[in-house]
């Protein structure tokens, strides 16, 4: 076995993008490639929740880690810092992986999402992405975010869902598996 | 990333050590290791790795590394991005760590995936990377990143796999990447 490719979901001005099959104890390692990431609502934040098998809704209990390098187009910045708007303690929120993006129309958000043996059923259940995105505060500025945490659930987790903290989207997102 | 081809699974059931012997050479210039339910037996073990040049003996060769990791306990009472001077090395022969002050509780664990470049390389020095996600032993969730090099130009064709102290469980994958 190797890296192999499960399921691509192509959203177009869709408001989630749902993995409902697919991720079982067949690979150790599920990556997420996300690609062309455009949100319609200038200004919010790209995120997923997990569920748990046999459970319903998208709200299982996280902890996790945010920092970001970001820099300016106009020359603001640059830095690196810690986020403490995007991690979580214990909570049940959607676990942001950018900020603040914007929905111009050649803005856009890429990158990687790995998360670690869904299917075991004795530990919580680690993660980590690294995404880039066209962020929009005062002026246009890009923005390199760093997310890592654990699915503090010793349940399998065979859903994953993505959404925008508001409004709809589009953009690819293939869902491979490793092992 | 290119595509991998998974070469051997190693599976450590309360193990002291998991040592990989074959399948490193000059077939791929990219091996990957991926780590899934790293769970010591001994609470704040740190997990770690060493490499052993060919014809020599001993997991013991020079290494180079930085180290810094973000953490955030579950009760929100701190968090930090911070270099850490505890698991860098300046041309040490110790184990890397990887993952630092791991939880042994039951459902306490770390995951990551290690990246070691070119190791028969003959003319280099051998880099690598990595990044670990872990439950730490005050109950906080850690994303451990080191990198460096180990600082021979001879072949390396093992590598071994440990805590600082007592046995764990898991299981290691390597893949060569082409």
């Amino acid at each position: 076995m190797a890296m192999t490719l499960i399921t691509t979901n192509t959203s177009s001005d869709a408001a989630t993008s749902d993995f409902t099959t697919g991720i079982d104890s067949t690979y150790k390692l599920y990556i997420f490639k996300f690609i062309n990431i455009n949100p319609a609502t200038t200004g919010q934040d790209f995120g997923f929740q997990v569920n748990v098998a046999g459970e319903s809704d998208y709200n299982e209990v996280i902890t996790s880690t945010s920092f970001s390098a970001w820099y300016g187009e106009a020359g603001s910045g640059p830095s690196l810092a810690y986020d403490t708007a995007k991690d979580q303690a214990q909570g049940t929120g959607f676990q942001d992986l950018n900020s603040v993006q914007s929905s111009d129309a050649d803005s856009g958000m890429a990158g990687t999402l790995w998360l670690f043996n869904p299917s075991n059923t004795t530990y919580v259940k680690h993660f980590y992405a690294v995404t880039t995105s066209f962020t929009l505060d005062a002026t246009p500025n890009h923005n390199n975010y760093y997310i890592a945490g654990y699915v503090n659930v010793t349940g399998a987790i065979d859903e994953i869902q993505f959404k925008y903290s508001s409004g709809n989207f589009d953009g690819i997102i293939s869902m491979y598996g490793v092992g | 990333m290119g595509i991998p081809t998974l070469i051997s699974t190693s599976t450590a059931s309360d193990s002291s050590s998991i040592d990989i012997t074959s399948g490193i050479d000059s077939t791929y210039d990219e091996y990957m290791f991926v780590f899934t339910d790293i769970g010591p037996a001994t609470d704040t073990a740190h997990f770690a790795f060493q490499a052993n040049a060919v014809g020599e003996s001993d997991f013991d060769e020079y290494i180079t590394s930085t180290y810094f990791y973000a953490y955030h306990a579950e009760d929100d009472g701190e968090n930090s991005l911070t270099y850490n001077t505890n698991s860098d090395q300046a041309q040490g022969t110790a184990y890397q760590h990887l993952a630092d002050y791991i939880g042994n509780g039951a459902d306490e664990s770390a995951a990551g995936v290690l990246h070691f470049f070119s190791p028969s390389s003959t003319t280099y020095v051998k880099h690598f990377y990595s990044r670990f996600n872990m439950y730490n032993a005050n109950a906080q969730t850690a994303d451990r990143y080191a990198a460096g090099y180990i600082n021979t130009t001879s072949a390396i064709d093992e590598i071994s796999f440990k805590m600082s102290s007592g046995n764990f469980d898991g299981v290691i994958q390597m893949y060569g990447i082409s």
